[in-house]
């Protein structure tokens, strides 16, 4: 494991010696000031939790297999796992860390996203080129809508009015209105559009493009492009470039890329539309998640089997965390939301 | 018997209703596509294992239908598949007599799975100048060469692309010293000389050079067999040219130095395998024998990636005109995602599908071509085949 300390945690253990080290190990229960990062484990079948003030592995979770998807419930109180290969969305309670119940989610279920009514699930159907409606508290499918080939990315508007579904093959982004379930716009992307992430106004829509190595800004009310960003990291070969997971930053100023196996990340300056930096993290970067604080990025390195925390505001990598084999998604859930 | 064929039924159950969609106002655009096949005789081969699917090629053809509906449902564009297939006792001129007719029909985008002299004898033809073929089936390195045609691409890649691939891993492994063992076919001879080019090309040294032996028994005596007829003071590895697989799965293991086997046997340069799992291949594996109900060749994959290359040039040109649909191919614009890591291309100075290949053994990837460390100005994917400065296609000039 490759173990990058803080300057300042170097500091307090210095300060605090080893004896207050055991203790507050023995006090690991009490999270004032830790959030909790729960990470798929595609091939493990497990999900890890890591604590995001120790930054180390505190619990390891079986759940089906080959979990991919993962997202909190708004209330927190419970984490849906996208179980691909068991064809179903599990349903994870949060205080007690078992499975409560399984939504039927279509064959395939890769990724999701929940509706701001805390209510209705979007899922993609990666094999059989359908996105899947599921009410959660029914447990029942709502609709069942025609994408294209191999739906991959989903998303929900912040308004609730869009859902959005990438599909890799046919390279394009679905506006599905959610109040009839149909498909009202659809636009063409670069070649193998992976995550969609709407900015927190709802006006644009990222939209990664995995082969084309592009990300495509999509205006929200005509539907087009309007804005396409590339990349270029010296040394590094073009087609290893393989933009995938995005994470916008609330303040509108930032985005962060996840650009698979070139093993960095990038940042985007959102007022200038350029990147300023790249941040080499684990090898096969897929999936990120910012802390509520917007202070720590925690990012999924599927062929290394960690995951890396950035430092946003110096954008620098502080650390790798070993999880399980190749880990996938990400979701954190705040510290005040932590099971007592 | 010429068998005539169309997928148009299967076509309309895929078509969404396209009323519903707000961006589909352009009238729908209808892109037929021609699929000829002239069957060919596999000669017999000692293994009762070797078979090769009768439907090799034309399941990847209606696969590519199948993908590119799935999205031409959102675009008001409608895919199908005439195809034209020849048995083998099929006479010559009534086969050509139905192709020409079919040929005469205007500008048309044909998948062609044919052999090399037929396929030059067809794309030829007079009527055949304002259609665009895509040769899926002949990987014969003179159809890219000297022999080229301004009005063929080529899905599948030609045998030096494959020589290339393996030669480039014996150089990282350092593999210096070759063992050539040339079967007695055609396709043996052509691929070994692809061996010979792409060795000498990459510095290395074939220190045996021998002819494979007829007679030899080799499903009851290869431990006999083999032995003797590799034995030689050194070489680090033995390379296979035995495209039929009529021995070169004998030799793993019986060679009188403990050396690997690659080319026909062992590790094997392929366009597709059904172990290929990254990059969402998967995916397309498992739509394909949900399909074709057995896994995808070599040339169900070319056959796929010319259909899904035109689905992509259609849509992003808005045409089925075919010199239009060639200008866009060939140009810059042009990528296609093929589940083999980077995205697939057409070189501009023959017409040939730019596309990673990757070496493997029965049950797993070992490694993918270009190979790390082997560099090129344009794109590394140009270091497998002719590059542009060693090709001798004048056509596309």
């Amino acid at each position: 494991m490759n173990t990058l300390l803080l300057p300042m945690f170097k500091k307090k253990y210095a300060l605090v010696g080893s004896t207050l080290l055991a203790m507050g190990l023995l006090f690991s229960t009490s999270h004032v000031s830790a959030h909790w990062a729960y990470i798929s484990n595609e091939k493990d079948d497990t999900v890890s939790v890591i604590d995001t003030e120790t930054n180390e592995v505190i619990k390891t979770i079986e759940v089906g297999e080959r979990p991919r998807g993962v997202t909190l419930s708004h209330d927190y109180s419970r984490l849906f796992i996208c179980a691909s290969d068991s064809d179903t969305v599990q349903v994870m309670m949060i205080n007690n860390d078992s499975i409560e119940f399984e939504l039927p989610s279509g064959a395939d279920p890769e990724q999701f996203a929940l509706h701001p009514d805390n209510r209705h699930l979007y899922i993609a159907n990666e094999d059989d080129a359908i996105a899947t409606v599921v009410d959660i508290e029914t447990r029942q499918v709502v609709s069942q809508i025609d994408v294209g080939v191999e739906p991959e990315g989903m998303a929900v508007s912040h308004n609730g009015k869009y859902a959005i579904v990438t599909s890799e093959t046919s390279n394009m982004a679905h506006w599905i209105d959610t109040e009839t379930h149909t498909i009202v716009a659809n636009t063409l992307v670069d070649q193998r559009p992976r995550d969609a992430e709407f900015s927190l106004d709802d006006t644009e829509l990222w939209v990664s493009s995995e082969i084309g190595g592009t990300v495509s800004i999509i205006d929200t009310d005509s539907k087009k492009i309007k804005q396409v960003i590339s990349f270029k990291i010296p040394g590094i070969s073009k087609d290893r470039i393989q933009p995938v997971g995005m994470e916008l930053t609330s303040d509108g100023k930032t985005a962060f890329v996840a650009l698979g196996p070139s093993n960095h990340i990038a940042v985007i300056d959102r007022t200038t539309m350029s990147v300023t930096d790249y941040i080499l993290v684990g090898r096969r970067v897929w999936h990120m998640a910012l802390t509520p604080e917007e202070d720590k990025l925690y990012t999924t390195n599927g062929v290394s089997g960690d995951v890396t925390l950035v430092d946003v505001k110096t954008r620098k990598a502080i650390k790798s965390i070993k999880v399980g084999r190749y880990p996938w998604g990400v979701a954190i859930l705040p510290k005040d939301k932590i099971p007592q | 018997m010429g068998v005539v064929r169309s997928l148009f039924t299967a076509v309309v159950l895929c078509v969404a209703p396209i009323s519903l969609l707000a961006n589909t106002e352009s009238p729908e655009l209808v892109v037929d596509i021609l699929y000829i096949e002239q069957r060919i005789e596999r000669p017999p081969v000692l293994s009762n294992l070797v078979t090769w699917p009768e439907d090799d090629g034309e399941q990847g053809a209606i696969l590519g239908i199948s993908d590119n509906n799935t999205t031409g449902r959102f675009l008001g564009q409608k895919y199908t598949l005439q195809t034209l297939i020849f048995d083998i006792d099929e006479p010559s001129d009534k086969r050509d007599e139905q192709i020409y007719k079919a040929l005469s029909a205007g500008s048309l985008l044909v998948v062609a799975n044919l052999p090399a002299h037929d396929l030059i004898n067809i794309t030829s033809l007079p009527a055949a100048s304002d259609d665009l073929f895509f040769n899926a089936q002949s990987s014969a390195v003179e159809l890219r060469n000297e022999q080229c045609l301004s009005n063929v691409l080529h899905t599948i890649p030609s045998r030096i692309m494959h020589s290339d691939a393996l030669i480039q891993y014996f150089t990282k492994k350092r593999w210096k010293n070759i063992f050539l063992i040339e079967g007695n076919g055609s396709g043996d001879q052509a691929l070994a000389e692809a061996m010979r080019y792409s060795i000498n090309k990459f510095n290395l040294k074939i220190v045996e050079d021998k002819q494979w032996i007829e007679n030899a028994d080799m499903r009851r005596n290869a431990s006999n067999e083999v032995p003797v007829f590799t034995q030689a003071r050194k070489y680090d590895a033995v390379v296979v040219t035995d495209e039929t697989r009529d021995f070169a799965q004998y030799i793993p293991y019986n060679t009188w130095l403990p050396r690997p086997v690659t080319g026909s046997a062992g590790l094997m340069p392929v366009t597709w395998s059904p172990v290929i799992e990254q990059w969402g291949a998967a995916q397309l594996q498992s739509r394909f024998s949900k399909i074709a109900e057995r896994p995808m060749t070599d040339r169900d994959y070319s056959n796929w990636a010319a259909v899904r290359a035109i689905g992509e040039a259609v849509t992003r040109t808005n045409t089925t005109h075919a010199p239009a649909i060639r200008d866009y191919l060939l140009s810059d614009e042009f990528e296609l995602a093929g589940f083999k890591g980077t995205p697939l291309s057409f070189r501009s100075w023959n017409g040939q599908m730019r596309q990673p290949i990757q070496l493997v053994h029965s049950r797993a990837v070992v490694a993918s071509a270009p190979i790390e460390g082997f560099l090129h100005p344009v794109t590394e994917l140009d270091t497998l085949g002719y590059d542009k400065g060693d090709s001798q296609c004048q056509a596309f000039q």
